[in-house]
């Protein structure tokens, strides 16, 4: 992955390059855009409803037993906003969507697509780059923002109905408002949109840099997702850092 | 398509002199020569790996030579200005057509992204290039659901759009059955004769080669062996160009 580092750094830069040109394009950032919610938007409900359902199930009796009831909502709330969401979400999306990326612009490699696009004078980051990273760095920060709440609402059901918390919807939510500001929500979406902006760029470079036949396609996915989970984990710490401060 | 569209069209001259590229350690293009004057059919043929579809895709700007240089109309083809100067067009071996979009899409894909004209008269230009091709009933059809043949024709009517002054042909016959081939080579020939395009056509089909080619260029392990009419390259001397040119079977009867 690191060897590519340079190409990749390039590719966002041209990217940054071509915002001008996004107007143009702002059909196919659309369909892309309404392609990246259709395949994820149950995912992400089920994946968060049960990451905050778990959360309260890990940390609700430990904190309850400890006469810190009040601290569930915020505990649960702060972990899903400044930490899960964004992360799971991003790992999420690194699967179901920057593997997608990465298949498609590498079958267009191999298949010669590509080619045929700069023989049209046709420019492939404006035509196939710009619209993909236009539209995840849109719709991952509105799925967190979505996992969000949902998360919440799977912890404070789980809160509500465990018997050895009983902590009733009401008060879960009025103890996490006491805890969690609008700033920690803020903190997950603007790191999710870094992530967005990692996940595009690296799927859409190892797609276009994919060589051989199918088994080239399917190592370019493989690479795409492996690497754009890693260099989440790795931003997530800079960001979280950064963010701390 | 109308006859007044159609002058429009000008072939140009392409010259290549000296062309070297290697890829690694192996030297693919050895030094080429070639002249291809305006409005004519020329044919490179050879065996497959002999470096063929690397020029190709040097003439269209798809390789950077090593050394060597590449004339349209007698001007470099160093800068994008140049390239962008003269209308070139390839015709992919596989077609290329973009699966994700319907045939109609395709064909006009090059007039809808540098916004050339209207969704109307884009539509009506498609509609007469497929028609050119005969391919005028299958506009809403996805390239999956068409034959090699109509994905040929498809990538024809597609670099059609650009009203190119230089079509470059990659293995037009290639994977198709013997009357398809035919379909192309004829096709080749009536756009040469209505819009007097210059036509480049890489092959390794003999068929097709003596059935249309002005003259036709042997190339062999990246170096041009000879140049001439299909008769003078028929009867040109060089045991690598007849074993090519005669290559048959040979069953016992």
């Amino acid at each position: 992955m690191f060897e590519n580092i340079g190409e990749i750094v390039l590719l966002f830069w041209r990217t940054l390059l071509a915002l001008p040109q996004a107007w143009r394009q702002r059909d196919k950032v659309f369909d892309q855009f309404f392609e990246i919610g259709n395949a994820s938007l149950l995912m992400v409900c089920v994946l968060s409803f049960f990451i905050g359902a778990v959360i309260a199930l890990q940390t609700g009796p430990v904190l309850v037993e400890s006469s810190l009831p009040s601290a569930v909502g915020g505990v649960v709330g702060i972990a899903i906003a400044k930490e899960l969401a964004p992360v799971m979400m991003a790992i999420l999306i690194a699967g179901r969507i920057g593997s997608a990326m990465a298949a498609e612009l590498g079958s267009m490699r191999v298949y010669q697509e590509i080619d045929a696009l700069r023989t049209m004078n046709i420019n492939p980051i404006h035509y196939l780059v710009l619209p993909r990273i236009l539209a995840i760095a849109v719709a991952l920060p509105l799925l967190v923002v979505f996992s969000v709440l949902v998360g919440w609402f799977g912890g404070a059901t789980v809160a509500d109905l465990n018997h050895r918390m009983e902590i009733p919807y009401r008060v879960f939510f009025s103890d996490l408002r006491d805890i969690v500001e609008l700033r920690d929500v803020a903190n997950g979406v603007f790191k999710s949109f870094c992530f967005a902006i990692i996940i595009g760029v690296v799927s859409c470079h190892q797609g276009l840099v994919t060589i051989g036949g199918p088994r080239g396609i399917g190592r370019s996915v493989t690479k795409a997702v492996v690497n754009s989970i890693v260099l989440i984990v790795i931003f997530d710490y800079l960001l979280t850092r950064f963010l701390l401060k | 398509m109308s006859e007044d569209q159609n002058n429009n069209h000008s072939g140009v001259g392409l010259v290549v002199r000296g062309l070297r590229k290697s890829f690694g350690e192996q030297e693919v293009l050895k030094g080429l020569d070639i002249e291809v004057k305006p409005g004519e059919i020329f044919v490179i043929m050879g065996p497959s790996g002999s470096g063929k579809s690397v020029l190709l895709k040097h003439l269209i700007g798809l390789e950077e030579p090593d050394a060597g240089e590449i004339l349209i109309n007698g001007e470099p083809l160093t800068t994008p200005e140049i390239a962008a100067k003269y209308r070139m067009a390839l015709v992919f071996q596989s077609g290329a057509l973009l699966n994700s979009l319907t045939l109609g899409e395709n064909v006009g894909l090059y007039l809808t992204e540098h916004h050339l004209k209207s969704p109307d008269e884009i539509k009506k230009i498609v509609e007469e290039k497929l028609a050119d091709v005969g391919l005028k009933d299958a506009v809403d059809k996805m390239p999956s659901e068409l034959s090699g043949g109509m994905k040929k024709r498809a990538a024809i009517a597609r670099a059609l759009v650009i009203e190119p002054q230089l079509i470059l042909y990659d293995e037009p016959t290639s994977e198709l059955d013997p009357l398809s081939a035919v379909v192309i080579g004829n096709e080749i020939l009536d756009l040469n004769r209505r819009i007097h395009v210059t036509s480049l056509v890489v092959s390794h089909d003999r068929d097709l080669a003596f059935g249309v080619a002005d003259r036709i260029a042997v190339i062999i392990d990246g170096q041009i062996v000879t140049v001439g009419t299909p008769d003078e390259v028929k009867n040109f001397n060089d045991p690598r160009v007849k074993e090519f040119l005669h290559a048959d079977f040979k069953r016992e009867k």
